[in-house]
């Protein structure tokens, strides 16, 4: 599975903005992987520093977009959203600069 | 050898550049301060020169004709844009590049809005040493000057038939819907989450588009708020981040050319909303990386209808399964119809849905007449189209036009591809 971090969020983890996972379904205890499940195992796996800045409570802070295979995961069902192999999801966070 | 050139020192050149500097900052001031009067008195003027009998003056004709070539901008979308205003709000890193091209473009009335003065820390994303080749607005002269006077006297510089009103204060709420309300499209330039809500929550009440650009460090974003029956900025994020999610360009740094690119960007859609030409930015938003040098545009969610006027692609699905009668509305483009589309569904794009009503009537009657002797209730009319944005839009047309049982497939052909029908192709 691909996951992308932009807009700041990728300073969580050491700058590194693209990142290809593989998340082992048994171990998690899990037999389907959904939006929650990838959210608690990203801030466990990926973010190294402040992950209040990426998480509130069990999901995004405000202010981040969600996009599941290029398409915003409010259309998808958000944390129930279901996950399959090869899906990018991309976390957004959004900018105020100018 | 050139006995003059011995006597002059570096500390004399650098005396009489001085000098100079100081009385051609003089005469510039004198210069803008005089085109802003005679853009004053000559308002009227222009009024008429503009539209005699809807027709463009000789001279604008002359200036505008690449774009009047332009089979799909023409004479028709210029005269659009000569009869309209925008208001730019902040005049740094976005707001210079956006407003050079709204002046140059022929923008009828520009407002430039911001309270901060030029510095020559602004000047790597909004300035260029020599004002003659200025690409980007403020220039070395100005510096210690009202950004808004700058600005202003640049938009001038470039295109002088062009309104430019200058509003030398920051935008609050006590000034807020005034001066927003006398502008047709408002730019959204500013640098800070506070003001953003505030322009977007006048720009919901004043029902005004907004073009809404930002950038920080190497990325850039751009969205077209509150258009056409697409989301607003309060819409998608209720909640404002929290301050420490906030980053500034003074405290994260920026490159001065992505502001630039935005910038630009923002008066590309600000000209496509005014003139009512191409599809704007509404519902979907576009994601510069720079680094990268990645480009994605991305739909945004869209909530328009209550929850019993919509159906999953499960649910349509089950009711099929259930040989409910029923039309099956399409509204993408025809020639996305062309790539695929579900068995019996009838296309009647969008754009074209108004004219087109009368063909759903038939449709129905035509379902309900071969249901005839089954004792149904009338047939349902169910909306779809590629992702479940433009369907939202229909079925709220449709209910303002006495189709109130149409009901919207949530999430289009992608959710039926993803929840229904893995093998349906998607594009």
């Amino acid at each position: 599975m691909l996951l992308e971090n932009s807009g700041g969020l990728e300073l969580l983890c050491n700058s590194v903005k693209i990142h290809e996972v593989n998340i082992n379904l048994e171990a998690e205890g899990n037999q389907k992987l959904t939006m929650k499940h990838l959210l608690s195992w990203v801030r466990t796996n990926l973010i190294k520093e402040r992950p209040e800045m990426f998480m509130k409570g069990d999901t995004v802070r405000p202010g981040v977009l969600v996009l599941v295979n290029d398409c915003d995961w409010e259309l998808s069902g958000q944390l129930d959203t279901t996950l399959e192999e090869k899906d990018v999801v991309v976390f957004i966070s959004t900018l105020h600069g100018g | 050898m050139d006995s003059n050139a011995v006597a002059e020192t570096p500390s004399d050149i650098r005396r009489e550049i001085e000098s100079l500097e100081a009385s051609k900052a003089q005469i510039e001031h004198r210069i803008s301060s005089l085109q802003a009067r005679l853009n004053d008195s000559n308002e009227e003027e222009q009024g008429k020169e503009t539209h005699v009998d809807g027709q463009l003056s000789a001279d604008m004709i002359y200036r505008y004709s690449r774009h009047l070539l332009l089979p799909l901008f023409g004479v028709e979308a210029q005269a659009n844009l000569l009869r309209n205003s925008v208001l730019v709000i902040g005049a740094g890193g976005l707001g210079s590049p956006a407003l050079l091209y709204l002046a140059a473009c022929g923008v009828g009335r520009i407002g430039i809005v911001d309270h901060d003065v030029v510095e020559l820390n602004n000047l790597h994303r909004q300035a260029s040493a020599k004002q003659n080749h200025a690409f980007i607005i403020h220039t070395e002269a100005y510096i210690g000057r009202s950004k808004v006077e700058s600005a202003a006297a640049a938009c001038r510089a470039i295109n002088s038939t062009v309104q430019i009103i200058e509003h030398k204060e920051a935008f609050r709420t006590s000034n807020a819907l005034e001066i927003m309300s006398k502008y047709d499209v408002v730019v959204d330039a500013t640098d800070n989450v506070p003001s953003r809500y505030m322009i977007n929550d006048c720009c919901v009440v004043l029902g005004k588009p907004l073009v809404s650009g930002a950038a920080l460090g190497l990325e850039g974003q751009l969205t077209v708020y509150n258009y056409n029956g697409g989301p607003c900025y309060r819409c998608l994020f209720p909640t404002p981040p929290p301050t420490s999610a906030c980053q500034r360009c003074a405290d994260s740094g920026v490159l001065g050319v992505v502001p630039g690119i935005i910038g630009c960007l923002q008066a590309l859609e600000a000209i496509k909303v005014a003139c009512a030409v191409g599809e704007p930015l509404s519902g979907r938003m576009l994601l510069f990386d720079a680094l990268s040098a990645r480009i994605r545009v991305t739909p945004l969610k869209l909530n328009l209808l209550p929850a019993d006027a919509r159906i999953t692609s499960k649910e349509y699905n089950k009711r099929i399964l259930k040989g409910e009668a029923h039309v099956l509305l399409d509204v993408r483009p025809s020639h996305h119809y062309k790539i695929i589309s579900l068995p019996k569904s009838l296309n009647i794009p969008l754009a074209s849905l108004d004219g087109r009503l009368p063909e759903i009537s038939t449709a129905l009657r035509n379902e309900e007449d071969n249901e005839k002797g089954s004792a149904r209730s009338s047939p349902s009319l169910y909306v779809i189209c590629r992702r479940g944005n433009d369907s939202q839009r229909a079925v709220q047309y449709l209910h303002n036009n006495g189709y109130a049982s149409a009901k919207d497939i949530i999430g289009g052909l992608e959710s039926w591809a993803h929840d229904v029908d893995p093998k349906f192709p998607t594009y």
